[in-house]
Parts: structure tokens; C-alpha cells; sequence
């Protein structure tokens, strides 16, 4: 009970303390690979110290929504967390209360809060940002859809931790074609639910251009810091999904001794490098799509997994 | 090992579906050209698989062959002898548009295997996966043949087929004439340097490869 406990503080620290790290490693990379030095991996930690020292304004005509959204943002993340798995292979505490689906609807609970603040902070490019946001999640809801049934297909359940088992026992199932088709549509899926690169340009300052930042512009102070975190969070816990459910489920604790969870840490932290080494070629070989192009990037993200739904029903 | 070799040629065939449908959606010449290479390479890869166990020098062969024709000597062709400049990353407009055809590309893959069912219970077989995901490939380059309107990505898209149609006869013949070995040494790159050469002379006479431009005649420059 204890030791479970435990297991899950560790989880929830491991994401909420390594996230902005990941975010800085990213950005590090992607400037070394521009020939440029970049900011320290650690000026996400100092972006958010910053932040939460400063005072915070609110828009006059903002209702209650306005100053809920950053906490419902931040703690999202978290608790999805709780639901999959991050450094063991064995189910903790929360392992069966919701599986991937749910985790899902989770996330949409704070897609509806941003994109409900964004418009009542009265920022005309807020709104902008909303529909866009929301114009390429409706695209990318039909992929996830698909992926997840593909999934349970597989494994019969859409418990990640029972799924995450499937690929590696037989081996088979890890190289099956449905399973590789599966997995670049779910990357694809990431790069555009994060907001990188072919769909979004996450250093962007031009706010015309922009479909995730804009949301944020209004808020400042505290409430901007934890939008902030938030995001840097949100991309960790689906790296993670990515990584420890559906491509790599190697490197997690067996067993509860702290030795083994902390090579977990180790091992799971260095997945998601070599995931953000990948992210970086991509994000510096391709350009930003122009808006009504993303729909054709999904449509391919859609077609892959459905070819893959296909591939696994018809047992290739 | 056969089953660490069928695992991983199962892995070689998810990626050659997807390369064959990447090159349905690709706006520019150079990408395609790449995903031709890509996928030349993953045919090799199969073919070298399923020639280890039980070990066939023909299997070796077209996969040597294919590794030296299409994924050296024709982008190599194409690359010298097409136009230069911005030729491969300008946009490349397309029949229908790309949600439309990827759309498509998917009732085409279904079809494939659909029909691949019956062949795989008909014939005896190396790899049932094989006969499947080459049938779909195969009609999902007929697809980029029909809505690409330039003339080097209808090449690749011939090529593309090609490259799908020994996929799924590999796994039925595994021990082919040589004949056809030697056919597609021979036959492939001159193919592609007689379009390439015809490509050349198109865009210096009329400035575009656009197959539907040069339908209507028209005096040199």
C-alpha cells in the first residue's frame, strides 16, 4: 500500500520536475542543429521561476472560467499520469480506474478550458488561436479513435498497462506491420496535438500565424507559468504513452525496490531523448504547413492508422 | 531464426505499404524520388529475408539487382538527366486533391488485400503477408500513375508498381527464371533513361512536364 503510494508520487514527480527539462533539451537541440547556441536546457525552470514572481493581470470583463483554466491545465496532465504507465510494468493504484479512452477524455477537459479561456480573455487572437486549436483536434480525434481501437484490437483491452504487455509477449505482435503503421500515425498525432512543427510553429512570435500560442497571450504571472508547465507536461505524458505503451515497453521497474525505479528513471528518461532527437529532425528538415494543409497532413495520419486497423483485422 | 525473419520482413511490408502511400501525398519531385528509394530499399530488405530460410540465390539475386537498378542507377538517371534547378522542390499539382486521394489510396489498399485473399489461398506461398501488402501497393501506384500530372512522378509511379507486383512474386515464385532477373537489370533503368531523356527535351521546348500542358501543339521556342 505504502510502496504503491509511493510508486505514484515518484511517477507524478518524475513528470511534473523532468517536463520542462525535456521542453529545454528540445529547444537546445533544435538551435545546435540551426548552427546556433541556443538557451541552457534549464531556461524552462527559469521561465517559470520568472513567471511565478510576477504579478498577475486579469482581463476586466473575464469570468471565473478566465482564472480556473491554468489550474484545470496544469493538473490534467497529472492526473493522467495516474493512469498509465510511467516507470513500472506492473498496474499501480489508479491503473484500472480509466484506460486509454478515458485518459482521452481527460485531456479534453482541458482542451475545453484553454480554448473557453482563451475566447472570455477578450484577445481577439485568443479566439483566432481557439478555432484553430480546435479545428485541428476535430481532425485529430478520428486518428486517435482509430489508433485506440486498433489497439484493443490487439490486446483486447485498453488498459495501458495490459496493452503495453501485448507487444513484447509474443515478440511477434512488436513487429507486426499493423503495429508500425500504428506508431507513425500516433507520431503524427503527437506533432500535431502538441502544436510542432509541420503543424504549428511552437517559436513563433507572429500571432497571426500562430495556433497554440495564442491561447496563452492574455494570461501572465502565475497563471501564465502554470499554461506553461502544462504544456511542457502534456508533450511529456504523451511521449510517455508513445513510448512505454505503444513502441518501446522495455526499461520499466519490475519491482518495486528503489533501485530498480531508479533505473527506470534513467532508462525511461532517455527514451524520451532519443523520441526528442527524432522530433528535432523532423522539426528542422520540414516547414510549417500553411493552415488549410494540416487537414491533409491528418488525412495521412487518418489513412495509416486505418490501414493499419485493416492490416490487424485481416490478420497480415 | 525463420521466425525472427518472418517478424522482421513483417515489419520490411508495414513500412513498404506506407512508403507506397507516402508517395501518393508528396508535392515535390525530390521527395518522391526519395520515397522511390526508400522503398526500393525495402523490397530488397524483403527479398533478402525470405531468400535466407530456406536459403535462395535467386531471392539474393533480385535483391542484389534491385538494390543496384533502382535504388542506385534510376535516381541516379533521373537526377542527371531531368531538368535542373528548382525542378525537384517546386510544388507539384495533382489530378485530385490530396485528402481526396489519400482517401482513395485507403478503398484501394482494402481492395488489394481483398483480392490478394484469394491468390494467397490459391497459390502455395512463402509469406501470405507478402502476396497482401503487394497487391495493395500495386494499385495504390496505379493511383499515383492516375493522379500525378507530371511526367517523372508518373515514372516512379510505374516504378512503384513494379517494385510491388515482385514483392507479392516473391513470396509465389520464389525461384525465378533468371530471365526476369536480368529483365529488370536491363529493361527498369532504360525505361527510366528514355522518360528522363523525353522529360529533358519537353522541358526545354515547352518549359513545363505537365502531361495535360503538352497535349496541345505548339511551336519551339
Amino acid at each position: 500500500m505504502i510502496q504503491s503510494i509511493a510508486l505514484n508520487i515518484a511517477q507524478l514527480a518524475f513528470v511534473l520536475l523532468l517536463s520542462p527539462l525535456f521542453a529545454g533539451v528540445l529547444t537546445r537541440c533544435k538551435e545546435i542543429v540551426q548552427s546556433k547556441r541556443g538557451p541552457s536546457v534549464l531556461q524552462p525552470y527559469r521561465d517559470l521561476r520568472k513567471l511565478f514572481a510576477k504579478n498577475e493581470r486579469i482581463p476586466e470583463d473575464s469570468s471565473w472560467l478566465f482564472r480556473a483554466a491554468p489550474y484545470v491545465i496544469f493538473i490534467v496532465p497529472l492526473i493522467v499520469t495516474l493512469l498509465i504507465p510511467v516507470l513500472t510494468n506492473f498496474p499501480l493504484f489508479f491503473a484500472f480506474a480509466g484506460d486509454m479512452l478515458g485518459a482521452g477524455f481527460i485531456f479534453a477537459i482541458s482542451g475545453m478550458f484553454f480554448t473557453l479561456a482563451a475566447i472570455d480573455g477578450g484577445n481577439p487572437y485568443g479566439a483566432m488561436g481557439a478555432s484553430r486549436t480546435r479545428m485541428v483536434g476535430f481532425l485529430a480525434e478520428p486518428v486517435i479513435i482509430i489508433v485506440l481501437f486498433t489497439v484493443s484490437f490487439v490486446a483486447s483491452s485498453t488498459i495501458p498497462y495490459i496493452v503495453q504487455q501485448h507487444w513484447v509477449h509474443p515478440l511477434a505482435n512488436f513487429f507486426a506491420p499493423s503495429h508500425v503503421l500504428l506508431l507513425i500515425a500516433f507520431f503524427m498525432v503527437i506533432l500535431a496535438e502538441t502544436g510542432r512543427l509541420p503543424v504549428d510553429n511552437p517559436t513563433g512570435h507572429f500571432e497571426l500565424a500562430m495556433i497554440d500560442e495564442s491561447k496563452a497571450l492574455e494570461f501572465s504571472g502565475r497563471s501564465a507559468a502554470l499554461i506553461k508547465w502544462g504544456g511542457y507536461m502534456k508533450f511529456a505524458v504523451l511521449s510517455i504513452v508513445f513510448l512505454n505503451v505503444l513502441t518501446t515497453p522495455w526499461g520499466l521497474a519490475s519491482s518495486a525496490s528503489p533501485a530498480d525505479v531508479a533505473i527506470a528513471v534513467a532508462l525511461v528518461a532517455l527514451k524520451i531523448l532519443i523520441l526528442i532527437a527524432i522530433i528535432v529532425a523532423v522539426e528542422s528538415s520540414y516547414a510549417k504547413l500553411r493552415l488549410f494543409r494540416i487537414s491533409e497532413f491528418l488525412a495521412a495520419a487518418f489513412v495509416v492508422s486505418v490501414t493499419a486497423m485493416i492490416t490487424e483485422i485481416l490478420h497480415l | 531464426m525463420t521466425q525472427l525473419v518472418i517478424e522482421l520482413n513483417a515489419l520490411v511490408l508495414g513500412l513498404f505499404i506506407i512508403s507506397t502511400i507516402a508517395m501518393t501525398v508528396t508535392r515535390q519531385i525530390g521527395a518522391c524520388m526519395l520515397i522511390f528509394v526508400v522503398q526500393s530499399l525495402l523490397l530488397a530488405a524483403s527479398a533478402f529475408l525470405l531468400g535466407a530460410s530456406p536459403f535462395s540465390w535467386h531471392l539474393f539475386a533480385l535483391g542484389c539487382v534491385t538494390l543496384i537498378s533502382k535504388a542506385m542507377i534510376i535516381p541516379w538517371l533521373l537526377r542527371v538527366l531531368t531538368p535542373k534547378g528548382n525542378y525537384y522542390r517546386r510544388e507539384l499539382s495533382q489530378a485530385i486533391d490530396i485528402p481526396t486521394t489519400l482517401l482513395i489510396a485507403l478503398g484501394l489498399t482494402f481492395a488489394g488485400y481483398a483480392f490478394a485473399q484469394h491468390l494467397v489461398r490459391a497459390a502455395p506461398n512463402l509469406s501470405p503477408a507478402n502476396i497482401s501488402m503487394g497487391f495493395a501497393a500495386l494499385l495504390v501506384g496505379l493511383l499515383v500513375l492516375a493522379v500525378r500530372t507530371e511526367a517523372v512522378p508518373q515514372l516512379l509511379g510505374i516504378l512503384a508498381m513494379e517494385n510491388a507486383a515482385f514483392l507479392a512474386g516473391i513470396a509465389i515464385a520464389p525461384d525465378f527464371p533468371l530471365i526476369a532477373e536480368l529483365a529488370i537489370a536491363f529493361d527498369v533503368p532504360l525505361l527510366a533513361f528514355i522518360v528522363a531523356l523525353l522529360t529533358r527535351i519537353a522541358y526545354r521546348q515547352v518549359g513545363t512536364t505537365e502531361v495535360g500542358a503538352l497535349a496541345a501543339l505548339r511551336e519551339g521556342p
